[in-house]
Order: C-alpha cells, then structure tokens, then sequence
C-alpha cells in the first residue's frame, strides 16, 4: 500500500449517473486486477474505496457510479485536481488460477474490475467470454471495450432493452467455460454462485473504516476462516464462501 | 531524555504519541508502512479471554467529523494474541506494548490480564470497560462507579504491571467513574472510548449498523474528550492519558494542557496512515511557536 497524491487527467460520464476517472501519478503499489483504491474527498471523514478498472505504467482508471455525497462531489471534479488516495489495496484476480475458456460477469458497475483483467488475460491469449449486466440501455458502459478484448461479449438488461432479457445468470446458460471471475451486487453474485459450472473467483464490496486491514470493519466468515474483504479479500475463491445456499 | 519524552507510571516514553487500540490492529499493518519504533508505544486490539468474531457487517458508518464503529471487539482471543501476535510483534517493535483487555464478567478481565502480565513485551495493561456487564445486568462496567471499582481491584491483584482504567465517555458524571477506579488503586486512567451513536439510511429506512448503534469518534468528539480529561485531571492525582479526536500536534498539546500526561490517536489511524508519524515529526515546531521547551513541563497547564 501507498499513500498518493494523484492528479486527474480525465473524469466525463460515459453512461447514466457513471463516470470515467483517468488518475496519473506515482500508482507503483497497484500490483493486480482486482485490487482497489481508498480516496479521501474534503469534507468526508473516511475515505471512498473504489475499484482499479485499467492501470498502465503512470496511470490508472477507475468507473464509479454516483449514489451518495462522496460520488457526486467526485463528479464535479475537473482536470488538473489532485486527489490523496491509498493504493494497490485488498489481493486482486489470481491470474494464475485462470485455465481453458474463461467467463468473465459483471454486474452494472460491477463490470469495472473485470476490464484490465479481460487485457491482462488477453495478453495471455486466454479464450475469454463477458458477461454483462445492466438494468437497461442508458446503463450500459464499455461493451465496445471488452470486445476488443474478448472472444465474445454477451449484454444483459432486466428490462430487455439491449441484449439478453434477464439476467447475467440467464445469460449464463449457453456459455461453456472452464473458470469464472465476478463482480456485482451480492445478490448477483449468489445467483452465479448457484448458477456457475465451474470454479471461479468472487470479488465482494463492504462498508470500510481503514481499507487496508487495520479496523476489522470489513470482516466476513468464510469456509477458511475469519477475512477482512479488504485486505484478505475483495476476491475470495468460490471454495472459501460460506454462503449456504 | 528529549523534549517531547514523558513518564508513564514509571516507564519513559520517547514522545506522548500512542495510537488507540482498535485502529492499529497488532502492529503489523503499520510496520509496514512505517518504522513503528517512532511512536511512544501503541495500544493493541482489544483481546478478550475466547475469540470472538464481534458483530454482523456493517460495521461501519460515516459522520461528520468521524465515523461510527460496531466491530464489537473482534479478536482472536488471548491465548493466540500470545503465542502468534506478540512473537510477530517482538520483530518490528521494540519498546514495551500496551495491552487492551477486555471481557464480559471481572473473572474474564482477571483471567485475560493473569495471562498478559507474564508477557515481557507488555508494558502496561488498559482495561477497557466499556463492554456490558453480562453478570451485572448488560450495564457496562464502566457506567457505574461500583463495578469500575471492582474490575480495578480485581486486575490489580493478579498483576505487577500498572494499570490503565479505560473509561466511556457514556455517563452524566466521568468524574465518579474516575474517583472510583483511582480509589481502588489504579495506576492511570485513559479516556474517551467512543460515544454511542447512530446513522440510518434514508434509501432504506433502517439504521446504516447492523448492529443498530456503534460508537462515534474521530475529530468531531475532540472537545467532548477534552473536557472530559480536563474534569477528571482536576478529580484525581493519577496519570491520565488524553484521547478522542486528537488529529495534530496541536491537539497533542492540548490535550496536554488539559491534564494529559500521553495521548492517544484513534479512528485518524485509518484514514491517515501516517498520521501518527507525521504528529511526532511536527511536535518540536509547534512546541517552538508557542514557546514549550519541554513537553513534560506543560501536562496540566491549564488546569
Ligand atoms: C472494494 C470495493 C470496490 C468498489 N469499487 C467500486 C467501483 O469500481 N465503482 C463504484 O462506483 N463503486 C465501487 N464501490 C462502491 C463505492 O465504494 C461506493 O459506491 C461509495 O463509497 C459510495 O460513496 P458515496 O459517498 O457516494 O455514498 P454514501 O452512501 O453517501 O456513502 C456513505 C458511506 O458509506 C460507504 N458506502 C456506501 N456504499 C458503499 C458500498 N457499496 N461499498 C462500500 N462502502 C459504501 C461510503 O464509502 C461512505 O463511507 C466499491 C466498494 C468496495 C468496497
Ligand atoms: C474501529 C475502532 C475499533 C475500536 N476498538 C477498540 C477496542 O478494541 N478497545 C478499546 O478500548 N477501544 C476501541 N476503540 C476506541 C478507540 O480506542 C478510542 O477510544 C476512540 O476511538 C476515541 O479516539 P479517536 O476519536 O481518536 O478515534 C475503537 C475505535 C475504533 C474507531
Ligand atoms: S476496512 Fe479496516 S480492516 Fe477492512
């Protein structure tokens, strides 16, 4: 972990109530897709962990939807501002574990993480199909993007404005693959925890005091034990999760 | 000894600079952003007798000014503090540690500091009683002076290490609770714990905590705690270390004036990693401006 201060080159909304955030700056603790960031904003006492979308060699990307003061201040923001943010926080995909067809789901703003992942497996040739999943059409971000990167890309909408009607899992169906790797709301996740055929990895969201494992804010009870999601986690593997159904 | 050390019940700190138990876990997440060794010492995570998972998530919530906690003292439990963490601890951290006891009945709290007073690398054991008293009621220990007095007693007499009566600040009169603990021989007494407190969500219409109320700290409580440090300084003769809120150097200082002989930094831990470090490396500037040659020599100055 590192404390930085960043300064924003880009930050524009690229679909309804969610932005792109280009971030430059000294992001050398960023190490894995997966892993988060904690930004401090004036005027909020703790700090707002936000998932890394892409990060190359002096930048990186976040996409953050606004639902509260903190995302909207953030909103507002224009080029040039600077930002005090914690770094290369929580474990990140396994990358290693990834093997034959590999699936990635995304859920609404879900789908951020799974961006740089999709490159990084990209670059290691790795047969790849995204699942994504949005409530409607004005909602939908990036699919351009995760085609350049991916075999093949599947749209969901629970209204059926675009895509599959229904959701990710019912998009699910006709896919065959070897290992997954989800983000999304908790629900979501449980219906691919149910739904999958495969081993896979989850990545998790909780309330945080600290982000990088200091407070036991964060904790949850896994098959392996008590884990802080954000410094044992946000990615937890399927075989760790208690969830009983 | 420099400018900024001070005496704590017979051992020497380097500086006043002490973060709060809860927000530095047992040492390791700090060691590795910075070299620990820089602090006057630390207080580590409230260990109880058993392991304890503490409370459903969320734990946390924010407020203005700080942040409200239920974690509800998750630890793994005495006997694994012992043999796992302090071992890990003994490498990264070499002055005396402070130990942060907590327990449900005096027999847990007796027990738990029966254990850590065979530790070489505790220096003082802080006896947190805030947490209720499941003999007594579910009161918390620390809201009646009576149960203060006994949970004080009991600890001394299974311990050669002083000892620090942590108080709650969710009380009409401290002043009581802190007579109460100095009379049954207490060594030092430290406070504020966190304020009871809750959020609820307006999306939902339920409390933001899963546990429904949590406790507040961070800057917002800063003058609360000073006040309270400042009427229990003029109550009992007894070291007393300064904590609620304090964010700077200069809130270092005045908690000082206030009666505090050390001061610890809580809930500012986790938003400012640093912060600790960055408070002693600022202390001797601002000693400089407001002309304080030694730290020692202003604890009580303005009472
Ligand atoms: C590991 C991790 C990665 C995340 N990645 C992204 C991402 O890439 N893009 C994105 O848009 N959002 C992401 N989130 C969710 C994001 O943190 C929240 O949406 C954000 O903190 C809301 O802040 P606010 O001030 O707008 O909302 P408010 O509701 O006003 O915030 C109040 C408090 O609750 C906390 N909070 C509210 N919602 C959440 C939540 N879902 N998870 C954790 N804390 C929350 C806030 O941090 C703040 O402390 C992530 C969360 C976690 C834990
Ligand atoms: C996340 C968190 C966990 C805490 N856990 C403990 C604990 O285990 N034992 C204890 O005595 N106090 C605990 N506290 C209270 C702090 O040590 C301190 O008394 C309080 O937060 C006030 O100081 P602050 O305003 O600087 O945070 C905790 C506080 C926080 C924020
Ligand atoms: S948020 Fe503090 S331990 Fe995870």
């Amino acid at each position: 972990m590192d404390q930085v201060v960043l300064t924003i080159k880009e930050n524009a909304p690229i679909a309804r109530d969610v932005y792109r955030m280009v971030l430059a700056g000294d992001v050398s603790a960023v190490t894995a897709p997966g892993q988060f960031i904690n930004i401090a904003l004036a005027g909020s006492f703790l700090r707002r962990p936000i998932s890394v979308c892409d990060c190359t060699g002096d930048a990186l990307t976040i996409l953050y939807k606004v639902v509260g003061h903190g995302t909207a201040q953030m909103a507002q923001m224009a080029p040039g501002e600077r930002l005090d943010v914690l770094t290369g926080l929580g474990n990140g995909f396994d990358l290693r574990a990834a093997h034959g067809r590999v699936l990635l789901v995304g859920g609404g703003i879900g789908a951020a993480p799974l961006y740089w992942l999709a490159r990084e497996l990209k670059m290691r040739g790795v047969d790849a199909t995204a699942i994504l999943g949005f409530n409607t059409r004005e909602d939908i971000f990036y699919a351009p993007e995760f085609s350049a990167l991916c075999a093949r890309v599947i749209l969901a909408t629970a209204d059926g404005s675009c895509g599959v009607k229904g959701f990710v899992t019912d998009a699910m169906d006709g896919v065959e693959y070897d290992y997954f790797y989800t983000c999304g709301p908790e629900p979501m996740l449980k219906a691919v925890y149910r739904a999958s055929k495969s081993d896979g990895e989850f990545s998790f969201e909780e309330r945080m005091g600290c982000g990088f494992g200091a407070c036991m804010g964060c904790t949850c009870k896994t098959i392996t034990g008590w884990k802080r999601i954000c410094k044992d986690g946000p990615v937890l593997r399927k075989g760790e999760i208690a969830w009983a159904d | 000894m420099g400018r900024l050390s001070v005496n704590l019940c017979g051992i020497e700190l380097d500086n006043p600079v002490i973060p709060a138990s809860g927000t530095f876990g047992y040492g390791a997440e700090f060691a590795a952003l910075y070299d620990i060794n820089v602090l006057g010492t630390f207080s580590f995570k409230g260990t109880t007798l058993a392991p304890r998972y503490g409370n459903p998530t969320p734990r946390i919530a924010e407020a203005a000014g700080g942040m409200l906690n239920a974690v509800g003292l998750q630890n793994p439990g005495v006997d694994a503090v012992i043999a796992e963490e302090l071992p890990k601890l003994r490498k990264v951290f070499h002055k005396p540690v402070m130990a942060n006891v907590s327990g449900f009945s005096t027999e847990e709290y007796v027990k738990v500091c029966e254990k850590l007073d065979a530790c070489p690398e505790i220096g003082w054991l802080e006896v947190n009683i805030s947490c209720p008293n499941v003999h007594g009621g579910g009161m918390a220990f620390g809201t009646d002076p009576k149960a203060a007095a006994e949970v004080t007693k009991a600890v001394k007499a299974v311990t050669t290490k002083p000892v620090i009566m942590k108080l709650s600040p969710n009380v009409s009169d401290i002043t009581a609770i802190a007579r109460a603990c100095a009379d049954a021989g207490a060594d030092a007494l430290s406070l504020i714990n966190t304020m009871l407190a809750m959020r609820i969500d307006l999306k939902t219409r339920k409390p933001v905590l899963a546990n429904t109320t949590g406790g507040l700290s961070g800057p917002a409580v800063f003058p609360v705690a000073l006040r309270m440090v400042y009427q229990c300084a003029k109550a009992v003769q007894i070291p007393i270390i300064g904590l609620g809120g304090v964010s700077s150097a200069e809130d270092v200082i005045e908690m000082m004036l206030a009666g505090a002989t050390a001061v610890q930094i809580g809930a500012q831990n986790l938003t400012q990693p640093f912060i600790c470090r960055d408070v002693i490396a600022r202390l001797p500037a601002v000693m400089d401006a407001y002309g304080i040659e030694n730290l020692k020599d202003i604890i009580g100055g303005a009472l």
